[in-house]
């Protein structure tokens, strides 16, 4: 860094530090995805094919997730409805 | 029984290779039979790093078909007593590794070998794989960059689930961090992501870090491990980390930045 380096305003946060935090949370999305069974998505896919066999609805409305506890797995699914006319 | 380590990485170019020699060399001046097997198939290179590609007449590949025995494939280091390497084969593909050939070559290799370190190939498809499913240990090259930082965890979690321990319940794999390719001067910055910051991401103890280091080029140019460069940083630093493989305790060096003259500072560069 040379004597003009001083000069320019540093606000902005390190990019090792934007870095660091995009990477925490990709890994821990990741992570959390380790886990998972490999059938996950494909199930999701043939219960968004179900459910729109009778209310047309888009990919995203469908949230599916496997939670594991010590001696449990709990799969939520949470299915948004389009409003009724 | 031969400890297994495998040096591996998920990302190309993080410096698998050359931990692996440098580490396999380390080794074996510490008294230890030790093997260096090249698990990239169909690109092999730690020979060319090792300076022994003139020497491979039979390879991997050949064993495990048969064709050749471990014997007239290993090729013993010329400086360093007590280091063979097993050289890849460059004209097959990975489907020419299986579960059962390599675990039938580690059996021999382990009845007269006391370390055999398996250097992975990038990726994390049947090659890289193969390379970690017997592993005891495992030696996680990282580069303080975010998509060497990602897939570092990528193959944590294969390490995790995909090895035999792994299938069999076992213990799990022992896990190293080794960070490389590392500029003091720019994590002092915050241009560089530093040791810590990539400790708390991946969470696994640190084995060493390895600095940015001209030694490095000029080693491989020359087919010599850079630890046997004991004048360069690398060389001092892959010295420590094979110490504290060993379970000696070494404090980290090279990680602070060199001071510059008063002049240099004002001038910039």
């Amino acid at each position: 860094m040379g004597i003009f380096d001083y000069f320019k305003a540093k606000k902005t946060p390190s990019s090792a530090s934007v870095a660091k935090d995009r990477l925490q949370i990709i890994v821990a999305h990741e992570r959390s995805k380790r886990h998972q069974p490999d059938y996950l998505p494909q199930m999701q896919q043939e219960i968004i094919d179900v459910i729109r066999k009778y209310v047309e609805i888009g990919n995203e409305d469908v949230q599916i997730q496997l939670e594991n506890t010590d001696d449990c797995s709990v799969l939520e699914l949470n299915v948004t409805l389009p409003e009724q006319n | 029984m031969a400890k297994i380590i495998v040096v591996t990485s998920g990302k190309g170019g993080v410096g698998k290779t050359t931990s692996s020699a440098a580490i396999g060399t380390g080794i074996a001046l510490k008294g230890h039979k030790t093997v260096i097997i090249d698990f990239d198939v169909g690109l092999r290179n730690l020979d060319l790093i090792m300076g022994c590609e003139r020497r491979v007449v039979y390879d991997f590949v050949n064993v495990i078909n048969k064709e050749a025995t471990l014997s007239q494939a290993l090729i013993k280091d010329k400086r360093t007593k007590d280091l063979f390497i097993l050289p890849a084969s460059q004209t097959r593909d990975k489907d020419a590794l299986t579960i059962e050939g390599v675990q039938a070559v580690l059996d021999e290799l382990s009845e007269e070998f006391e370390y055999i370190i398996c250097d992975s190939p990038a990726g994390i498809e049947k090659g890289a794989q193969m390379a970690l499913y017997f592993a005891d240990a495992a030696i996680v090259v990282t580069n303080p960059e975010v998509s060497s930082v990602r897939d570092s965890d990528r193959i944590l979690g294969i390490l995790q689930s995909k090895s035999r321990r792994a299938e069999e319940g076992k213990e799990p794999i022992e896990e190293h961090l080794l960070l490389t390719r590392y500029h003091p001067e720019r994590v002092a910055i915050g241009e560089m992501l530093s040791v810590t910051d990539v400790e708390d991401i991946l969470a696994i103890p640190l084995l060493g870090v390895i600095p940015e280091s001209e030694a490095v080029l000029k080693a491989s140019n020359q087919g010599t491990p850079v630890i046997l460069d004991q004048e360069s940083e690398a060389g001092l630093a892959y010295t420590d980390a094979v110490d504290r493989l060993m379970g000696e305790e070494r404090p980290l060096r090279f990680l602070d930045v060199q001071k510059k003259g008063f002049f240099k500072r004002l001038l910039g560069g």
